[in-house]
């Protein structure tokens, strides 16, 4: 898995310069980034960006784990549901406003993820995937039945809470800057992680986890508290998708929101910074323009799959940094 | 009426006999599963649309070609076994010299195919599928009432777990697969074709999920979705019982169709989780798992 994504990272030399860990063209492609996200609701539907910035938050919590610890995890919906449907439940119910709301459901998808890791880092690889798509299976199943998920309807009519108790949400620009905001926080310190002292460790244990045993960490730690990181992130992500849209269903919670968060990264680029940003705009685009054929959304995405896998395993971002031989 | 911990005894027996036949079905994936596992060592996630698949040519044989039940059980496994072996020759077998998650993640996207194409064609509402006459009707056994057809279903599951059991132990095919299964290329050099028994294991291991899904089509409606449902249960099935032996998945996915039984009687909120509960304990006390050995 991470062979390809280890290539890629390879090409980050250390020797040259760098702004905060950006290289030259990375900190480039993160201006254009920032300059994307302040004009896109100019142009696009506002609904639609911050839809796709709620994946991409999503898709960079697992690219965490995925590309620079080299986890599969097949069980993500869970955090990303639960997140959302504590959001909701606590917006609607409670009368939280929308920081802390989010906050709560980030809070919620790191905690099932401590139980998650405790029981997955027990075993490796194919195991680890399976056991993590067990357990948010279990989850499933709660929420189809526990009481306050509101079962097949899910929590509906969730208000937009004020952002501290102060500024309205309800004009979609309002949201949008929330959205974006959180985004751009998550996304920095993602990279922030990636490239710090724990971060290194993080990949030293994806390429030889035994070596990175003898010389002195203890690699169960590192890979537990990725895991929470990323489950908190993806929490939060399920959260904010909560309040923008004012409900939260099963479908957030449902295994296939699993496949397609490892289809978004996968597509993307797997341990590249832009990548799952990248594979969340085009997935999110391709579901909505195919939404009116049926399943063929469904055969689309796992078409996708199988030619990522078969002939584009650099994704999007990961091929063109390696045509240009640059990191992105 | 005689009641047993105050549960009456009929429904006890009843939900004990519906474990049964999950469990029928979980044994016969899981063994499947672990079959291409140890010599593919992929983790086979189409294994649950195949199974589907298996229940969807049965329907079809009926239906377009008026081919009934006892055929539909030799010719759908054959039929679908030659899919698998299309699959792996045109698509798995590009896989085999990388990581094993990539494996995961190609037969997910099949999964995702092939039920997306049976869903746009037939709907996501089932399609009933007639018992057949030779099975209908049910047998007093004193202590309940025993549809034919679904005691049917135990009895073949367990033979062709069995059967499966011994061709793989006892005879000199399985004798070579096992072999394999520890070193390849050793194997190889003996002048054994393995990438020939490679493609025909993995053959084998859909066949067997196609034949349960067979099974399936006159208890379960037809449809689309039948094995998305089973697969995740499945997964946890095979993570307890661990993928070290054929006879272990068989007795753990017997074993936890019977649990899941009586926790209906018992707690009926907990009986779809009850799976998951169990493969935590099991990982927090066992690690490889019931049968595996330590990996």
């Amino acid at each position: 898995m991470t062979s390809s994504a280890s290539t890629t990272l390879a090409l980050a030399r250390p020797n040259s310069a760098t702004f905060f860990g950006y290289t030259p063209v990375q900190a480039v492609a993160l201006a254009v980034m920032v300059a994307l996200l302040v004009l896109s609701p100019g142009v696009l539907y506002p609904v639609f960006v911050m839809k796709v910035l709620c994946f991409a938050m999503f898709a960079c919590a697992f690219n965490l784990l995925i590309g620079y610890v080299g986890l599969l995890s097949f069980g993500h919906a869970a955090f990303f549901g639960m997140g959302a449907y504590v959001t909701a439940w606590t917006a609607k119910n409670w009368g939280l406003s929308a920081e802390l709301a989010i906050l709560l459901g980030g809070v919620t998808g790191a905690g099932i993820g401590v139980v998650f890791g405790w029981l997955a880092i027990r075993r490796l690889g194919i195991y680890f995937a399976m056991i993590t798509l067990a357990l948010a299976q279990m989850v499933y199943f709660v929420c189809l039945e526990a009481p306050f998920t509101g079962g097949e309807d899910g929590i509906q009519q969730v208000p937009r809470a004020k952002l501290f108790g102060l500024i309205s949400m309800q004009s979609d620009m309002a949201m949008y800057w929330l959205v974006a905001g959180l985004f751009l926080l998550f996304f920095l310190l993602i990279h922030r992680i990636v490239h710090s002292p724990f971060g290194q460790v993080l990949k030293a244990v994806r390429e030889n986890e035994p070596r990175a045993t003898s010389l002195g960490y203890r690699t169960n730690d590192y890979k537990l508290i990725a895991f929470i990181i990323s489950s908190f992130i993806a929490g939060i992500a399920g959260g904010t998708k909560a309040l923008v849209f004012g409900i939260a269903t099963l479908t957030d919670v449902h295994f296939s929101m699993s496949g397609e968060v490892v289809l978004m990264v996968l597509l993307g680029g797997l341990g590249t910074i832009f990548g799952p940003v990248a594979g969340a705009l085009v997935v999110t685009a391709m579901e909505n323009y195919l939404a009116q054929f049926g399943a063929w959304v469904t055969v689309t995405q796992g078409a996708i799959f199988v030619v990522c896998v078969l002939a584009f395993r650099r994704g999007i971002i990961g091929e063109i940094g390696a045509r240009l031989k640059l990191a992105l | 009426m005689f009641t047993i911990f105050g549960i009456p005894g009929p429904l006890l027996f009843g939900q004990l006999l519906l474990g049964l036949i999950n469990g029928a079905f979980y044994a016969m994936l899981s063994l499947g599963l672990a079959v291409i596992f140890g010599l593919l060592n992929i983790i086979n996630f189409a294994h649950g649309a195949l199974f589907m698949m298996g229940a969807f040519v049965a329907w079809m044989l009926l239906n377009y070609a008026g081919i009934g039940y006892w055929w539909a059980l030799l010719l759908a496994p054959l039929i679908v076994g030659a899919f698998g072996l299309v699959l792996e020759r045109t698509l798995i077998s590009r896989l085999y010299k990388l990581d094993h998650l990539y494996g995961l993640l190609l037969t997910f996207g099949l999964a995702l195919v092939i039920e997306g194409l049976f869903r746009n064609e037939y709907g996501s509402s089932g399609m009933p599928y007639q018992i057949p006459s030779a099975l209908q009707g049910a047998t007093n056994l004193g202590f309940m009432f025993l549809p034919n057809y679904r005691g049917w279903v135990v009895v073949a599951a367990l033979v062709v777990c069995i059967a499966t059991w011994l061709l793989i132990e006892k005879t000199k095919l399985g004798a070579m697969l096992r072999a394999a299964t520890e070193n390849a290329p050793l194997v190889q050099a003996f002048g054994v074709n393995v990438p020939r028994m490679v493609t025909l294991t993995y053959a084998g291991g859909v066949a067997l999920a196609a034949l349960a899904g067979v099974l399936a089509a006159p208890i379960y409606s037809v449809n689309p979705n039948m094995g998305s449902s089973f697969i995740n249960t499945v997964f946890a099935v095979v993570v307890i019982g661990g993928m070290g032996s054929i006879i272990g998945s068989v007795i753990t996915g017997f074993g936890l169709g019977v649990i899941e039984g009586l926790t209906k009687v018992f707690y009926p909120e907990a009986s779809a989780t009850v799976v998951f509960v169990v493969m935590a304990i099991v990982l927090l006390t066992r690690p490889a798992g019931l049968f595996g050995k330590a990996a």
